[in-house]
Parts: structure tokens; C-alpha cells; sequence
């Protein structure tokens, strides 16, 4: 695994390996989108833990068809589950599960996003294409998510948003930031994002 | 595809569960809260499970926390999760307490600790 660039602008990472004492609310959050396109060096940014992985099965099948063009400087595909964990005031623990998306990862999509509360897509726009698999597997599971562009140094930047939403099929209320994966406070922003997203979108008996 | 970054584990995943495949209990998720209390362990347990209780003598922890720092799989874990769980030597809860699963607040106290982190 390629380590994470050091952050510009890190926050602290303070947390032991065990959960604080007043743990009680723990949720979830998907991270997810192709290969290397920042999955892991997000949930790094913000994670209070050094980002642990599990080893998740897959099929032999996949293993031919991981796609790699265009994807610089990752030195390795791998079917760990990233994920981090960052602890909130107020008792909530917020994990960042590290998630692929591509529909042959389907079986394992359903069990990790089980009880989460939404996705952030992160994408590259320097292929934006290998981003719509993924957005079809979430927009087919039904989990509300929020899209991140990764500002990757050499991504073009003479798309517009309205180019980008149209290229991605977003439908309107979809909330589409820029964040650069590698800072903290960056990474929190298009959490944020979801999260108001979440909100914002909550059917009015539930508010 | 890569190996497992970083040794070998102690029990190969398919010894680990005795050859156990599915938990006893359903509802053993990633994040269950897996916790000890100070119930001495019982002499002869498997390698893994005295593996999993050592790692909960430090405080509680998540079984997909645990499965990663055990080097195995999530779904070898979760069956000896729900194996001590069911001789009483773990307590699981759930990711939120049964009281506060449907709290409309929830979202909104994320965001405010979203915000509050930023300001750390």
C-alpha cells in the first residue's frame, strides 16, 4: 500500500487503539469510489487511529479485471477494507469504511454499507468514467451520498460544476464539493457536506 | 492483489473458528462493541479466542477492530465474537443503543462534532 502523502494540514491524531470510555453512538460512513482515487488517504486525514484494514474475500475472478489505467503511483490493488475511526464530542464514534465500489464487489458493498448513513463518493476528474460504476452501485442501494471531487494537483480545472453534474448524471440536490483528500480539514468539509446533505434531506416527519 | 501487509497471523483464518462458518448469533455487525468484563478465563480456549479476550482486556473495541488488530478475517471474528459472547465471557452491544437508534438528533450532533473537530 502506497502511504499517504503528509498532510498540509493535519489534524491531531490523539486516539488510542481502544474506544474512549464514553463511546455510545457509533456510525458509519462509507468512502467510496474507484481505485486510487484517495479512499485511503482521506479516511487517514481525519482519522484519530492509524487506518486498520480487514482482509475481505473475493472471488478469483475479479483479481484479471482490476483497472489500473491512468492510476499513477499506487503500487498495489488489494482487497483490505480500509477504515478509520474518528471520536466526536458527545459520545458519537464515527467510523470511515473504506469501500470499492465496483458492482462485483456488490456482496460486499451490501454487508459494510448495512447501517450507514450515507456514502461520500470521491472522485478523479481525470477519469471521470471510471466513477460510474460506482455511482450506479450506490444510486442502485439506495444509501444517500454526497460527491467529492479529489484535487488531484494535475486534474483540469476548466470544467465547469454544471459540465461536471451533467457528465456524472447528478441530479440536482446531489451536493458536489472539491476537497483535496490528502488535508484534514479538507476530508471534514466534504464529510460535512454528506452530513448536511443527510439533513437537509431527511423526510420532514422524521426532522 | 497483495498478501497481508505486514507477517503472517498467529491461526490461519480457516483454523481460527474450529471450522466454524457462521455466528450464533445474527447480529453480530462490524461495529458491535465487543467488551470484557473481569470474569477469570476459563483454562484450554483456542488460540484465537484467548487472542480476541487479551485484545479486550485493554478496554472495548468494534469486532472489525479487533478482526484487524488479530490479522483476521471480520467474518472469522465474528463467530468467535458470538461464541464468547454466548459462554459469557464477551458482552456485544449494539452500534447505538436500542433507546437512541431512531434519535432525530443523531445527524445533527455529527455534523456539530464534525464542525467542533475543526476547531480542535
Amino acid at each position: 500500500m502506497a502511504s499517504a502523502p503528509s498532510s498540509t494540514s493535519e489534524l491531531p491524531r490523539a486516539g488510542g487503539t481502544h474506544l474512549p470510555d464514553d463511546a455510545r453512538d457509533l456510525v458509519k460512513i462509507l468512502v467510496t469510489g474507484p481505485f486510487g482515487v484517495g479512499k485511503t488517504t482521506l479516511i487517514d486525514s481525519v482519522s484519530e487511529i492509524r487506518p486498520l484494514h480487514t482482509e475481505e474475500h473475493l472471488t478469483e475472478a475479479s483479481v484479471p479485471v482490476d483497472d489500473l489505467d491512468g492510476v499513477r503511483e499506487k503500487e498495489t490493488t488489494t482487497v483490505a477494507i480500509d477504515f478509520g475511526r474518528i471520536s466526536l464530542p458527545g459520545g458519537i464514534v464515527l467510523y470511515l469504511f473504506g469501500t470499492p465500489g465496483q458492482e462485483r464487489f456488490r456482496t460486499l458493498w451490501d454487508d459494510i454499507s448495512y447501517g450507514a448513513l450515507g456514502a461520500l463518493v470521491l472522485v478523479d476528474s481525470r477519469r471521470i468514467d471510471a466513477s460510474f460504476d460506482v455511482l450506479g452501485l450506490v444510486e442502485e442501494t439506495g444509501l444517500p451520498y454526497a460527491v467529492a471531487f479529489n484535487a488531484f494537483p494535475d486534474a483540469p480545472s476548466h470544467y465547469t460544476g454544471e459540465q461536471l453534474r451533467t457528465a456524472l448524471d447528478l441530479q440536482p440536490g446531489t451536493p458536489m464539493v472539491t476537497c483535496d483528500a490528502r488535508d484534514g480539514h479538507s476530508s471534514v468539509d466534504a464529510l460535512l457536506a454528506l452530513v448536511q446533505h443527510l439533513i437537509d434531506d431527511r423526510p420532514a416527519e422524521a426532522r | 492483489m497483495t498478501g497481508r501487509r505486514g507477517g503472517r497471523p498467529l491461526v490461519p483464518a480457516y483454523l481460527s473458528t474450529g471450522g466454524v462458518a457462521r455466528p450464533s448469533r445474527p447480529h453480530v455487525e462490524r461495529l458491535t462493541v465487543l467488551a470484557r468484563d473481569g470474569t477469570p478465563l476459563p483454562a484450554g480456549l483456542p488460540a484465537a479466542e484467548l487472542a480476541l479476550l487479551e485484545l479486550l482486556s485493554g478496554g472495548a473495541l468494534t469486532v472489525v477492530e479487533a478482526a484487524a488488530l488479530l490479522r483476521l478475517p471480520f467474518s472469522a471474528v465474528r463467530v468467535l465474537a458470538a461464541d464468547l459472547v454466548d459462554r459469557d465471557l464477551v458482552q456485544a452491544r449494539a452500534p447505538i443503543p436500542p433507546a437512541e437508534r431512531f434519535d432525530p438528533d443523531l445527524l445533527k450532533r455529527v455534523a456539530d462534532g464534525l464542525r467542533a473537530l475543526k476547531h480542535q
